[in-house]
């Protein structure tokens, strides 16, 4: 459903992104990690549209679409969700409301009807179960005053209800507890079938416990430099980073 | 520059879209100000001696005064000599229906979005409409007539209840009070009167839009409301101006008096010509309004949404005279492009166990600067007197400016005021994120404009309240946020 193409990115002047090949099908979960600063968190802005980023070479194909000539929003409406690393804080604008009108949105490009009050409502009920979220926190500004752990766990839910094809996870890990990170995984899990797709960008195997991944990826200076099965991650648990920086030839 | 910033600036520099000119033919003033002028005035309408004494009092006092300069806004120096202070259609019209008015007024209006035929039929609406400071239609006078409700332009109510103009005209607002009131008392046009007796609940909201129609012509509207006790009354004022290249200024005065357990409701959407993206042209629009709970128990609201016209200069106020009475002020002030708004409120609490209540939510875009400047004062004698602010700042991009001055006096100790502050900015990342969701820039924008003023837009009439969004809508098109 994805496939990346020799995909390179600047920021600023700045070469981020240096030849990523990456191909993701339908009903597979990859993980990307990486040291800080490696570009896992730019990939995942490219792939959603973010304007600051400039793609200097390569292509990206999505459901057999130029996903680069699409627009933000109408690369959402076809189904890209990106679970931000740093959620934004919108004032005066609760969770519900928000979610309705960025439902009512994808529907329409699919030349859907507006969902009706009732049915919406029992889709919130249904998905904020899945993921656990206290419902008092939807009627709220979205994220204004929520610790880091309920915007993480807002992410998902928002991708529980949005239901892409592809999610992207940026270190939706980060800043959750115990308890939060089962469920939150659970959760993927349980929204995860033979027709969608996830990757998760994570730092930490404990991750990886929950939502198992079919392929372990390797970001390095803007390159994938090793590729592999769950067991990559373990090992880079084991080792850190230093083996697979040093000798790219070895 | 960013491809986001880039459409927030197209949206945020949207031209404005209710930018036209109706010709009808004026029947003008010549240009300029002196005593003939206002001699000029009150002779076409036809006032008693004393109206004209007054006004010629108030031009005198003026040549005394200069322009205020203490307001946070960069004012372009005003030629008083190169306005023209009336001008009246032509054709005075006497209508039996609808269908008799000039055509090119009715197709004017039908642009607005706001076409009489359509009012008329808007349930419990009655409209007064001023076009170049004359009235020319008004509708539902009967009905109102039977209640004893008095809604008439000013210029008539002299002739028909000069008791009344003559008690209450200036009663709140002195002629003298400032540079701009003393202007409007020389030479003011018309405007609406509304009388509405001892214990009547007027059944309709009021309504009456100005225009300002003819090339270089002040507007110096006067409006005068008078809430009877256990009366009730909600007015609506709106307005929409056509785009034209020169200045234009508006030193409107607006006076609400209520007595013993009435209420005023007064709400506005302003939407004068705020210039182009260049910041050329736009009214300034300087107004003094005012209300006075002179009674027990009394209640004054202003509700405005305020986007329009180059600067604004407003500050809605309510005196609470009376013991028990309440003050209430809800604002959204929009600024885009090279707006400039300094706009609030004022609060004196004077009776006892008076309470006021303020909202104020001021959206700054482009390269607008948007002032809030309000003052509570507590009077000694007013005991256990309550006061909560509001004061919300959002910016949309990064070269607007959001200013508060909040101001607080309190005399006595029984007082209490609260005051509550907050800022935030929609930037890229928040249009990003609504983006990545789905929702274009231009709906990310109006979604978190409607919901930023939810409170005050609750407080409006919902027929108002529907027109107020599409208004925010439209000024801030594609401006972050
Ligand atoms: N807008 C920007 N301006 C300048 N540099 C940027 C910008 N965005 C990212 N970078 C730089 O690009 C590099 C990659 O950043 P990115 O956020 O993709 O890393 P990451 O792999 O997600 O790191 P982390 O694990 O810390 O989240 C960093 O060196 C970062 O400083
Ligand atoms: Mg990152």
């Amino acid at each position: 459903m994805l496939k990346i193409n020799n995909l390179h990115a600047k920021v600023e002047s700045k070469d981020i992104l240096k030849g990523i090949n990456l191909e993701v099908n339908p009903g597979e979960v990859h993980a990307i990690m990486g040291p800080n600063g490696s570009g896992k968190s730019t990939l995942a802005s490219v792939l959603a549209g973010r304007a600051d980023y400039e793609v200097t070479e390569g292509s990206v194909e999505f459901m057999g679409k130029e996903l680069l000539e699409m627009s933000p929003e109408d690369r959402a409406r076809e189904g890209i969700f990106l679970a931000f690393q740093y959620p934004v804080e919108i004032p005066g604008v609760s969770t519900t409301n928000f979610l309705k009108t960025a439902l009512n949105e994808v529907r329409k490009y699919r030349g859907q009807d507006p969902i009706d009050a009732v049915s919406f409502l029992n889709l919130v009920k249904e998905k904020s179960k899945l993921v656990e979220i206290d419902p008092s926190l939807l009627k709220r500004s979205l994220n204004e005053g929520f610790s880091g752990g309920e915007k993480k766990r807002n992410e998902v839910f928002q991708m529980a209800m949005l239901e892409p094809k592809l999610a992207l996870l940026d270190e939706t890990d980060s800043g959750l507890d115990i308890d939060a990170l089962r469920i939150v995984a659970n959760g993927v899990n349980k929204l995860k079938n033979k027709d969608n797709a996830v990757i998760v960008v994570t730092h930490y195997q404990r991750l990886l416990d929950y939502i198992v991944p079919d392929f372990v990826h390797v970001l390095y200076n803007g390159k994938i430099v090793k590729s592999g099965t769950k067991e990559l991650a373990l090992e880079l648990e084991e080792k850190g980073y230093d083996w697979i920086k040093n000798p790219v030839s070895a | 520059m960013s491809e986001n910033i880039k459409v927030l600036e197209e949206i945020t520099s949207s031209e404005y879209k209710y930018g036209f000119v109706t010709n009808i033919e004026s029947d003008a003033a010549p240009m300029g100000l002196n005593e003939d002028t206002i001699r000029f005035i009150s002779a076409k309408k036809n006032e008693p001696e004393w109206l004209l004494e007054w006004r010629l009092k108030a031009y005198r006092h003026w040549l005394t005064l200069e322009q205020p300069t203490w307001q946070n806004l960069k004012i372009p120096e005003i030629n008083f000599q190169n306005i023209i202070y009336y001008s009246a259609p032509k054709k005075k019209p006497q209508y039996n229906s609808l269908d008799e008015i000039d055509p090119e007024l009715r197709d004017t209006f039908n642009k607005l979005g706001i076409s009489l035929t359509e009012q008329k039929r808007l349930s419990g609406v009655a409209v007064d409409a001023v076009i170049d400071s004359v009235s020319v239609t008004t509708t539902y006078k009967e009905k109102l007539g039977e209640l004893g409700i008095v809604f008439c332009a000013l210029s008539e109510a002299v002739h028909t209840h000069p008791d009344l103009v003559k008690k209450y005209l200036g009663a709140v607002v002195p002629m003298t009070d400032n540079f701009y009131t003393c202007l409007n008392s020389a030479v003011f046009s018309d405007g609406s009167f509304v009388y509405i007796p001892k214990g009547v609940r007027c059944p309709m909201e009021l309504s009456t839009y100005f225009r300002i129609n003819a090339e270089n012509t002040g507007q110096f509207e006067r409006t005068l409301i008078i809430a009877d006790e256990e009366a009730y009354v909600s007015y609506l004022e709106g307005c929409t101006a056509p785009m034209r290249d020169e200045n234009q200024l508006h030193a409107a005065v607006v006076e609400l008096i209520a007595l013993d357990k009435s209420e005023i409701k007064y709400s506005t959407v302003q939407n004068w010509y705020p210039g182009d993206k260049e910041g050329k042209g736009g009214i300034y629009n300087f107004v003094t309004k005012r209300g006075i709970c002179s009674g027990v128990k009394s209640k004054i609201s202003w509700t405005q949404v305020e986007t329009g016209s180059a600067i604004t200069w407003k500050y809605p106020s309510v005196i609470l005279k009376g013991d028990d009475s309440i003050g209430e002020f809800y604002s959204v002030a929009v600024t885009n492009n090279y707006q400039q708004a300094d706009t609030g409120t004022k609060m004196i609490h004077i009776g006892k166990n008076t309470k006021s209540r303020i909202v104020s939510k001021g959206i700054s875009a482009g390269r607008s600067h948007n002032s809030y400047r309000g003052l509570v004062e507590i009077m000694k004698r007013a005991d256990n007197a309550r006061n909560f602010s509001q004061c919300d700042s959002l910016l949309l991009g990064d070269r607007c400016g959001a200013h508060t001055f909040p101001y607080v006096e309190v005399r006595n100790n029984t007082g209490k005021v609260e005051h509550e502050a907050t800022t935030s900015k929609i930037g890229e990342d928040i249009i990003f994120y609504c983006n990545q969701r789905g929702i274009a820039t231009e709906e990310a924008v109006a979604l978190i404009v409607n919901g930023y003023c939810k409170e005050v837009l609750n407080q409006l009439p919902m027929e108002f309240a529907v027109e107020a969004q599409k208004l925010l809508a439209i000024s801030l098109e594609g401006s972050v946020g």
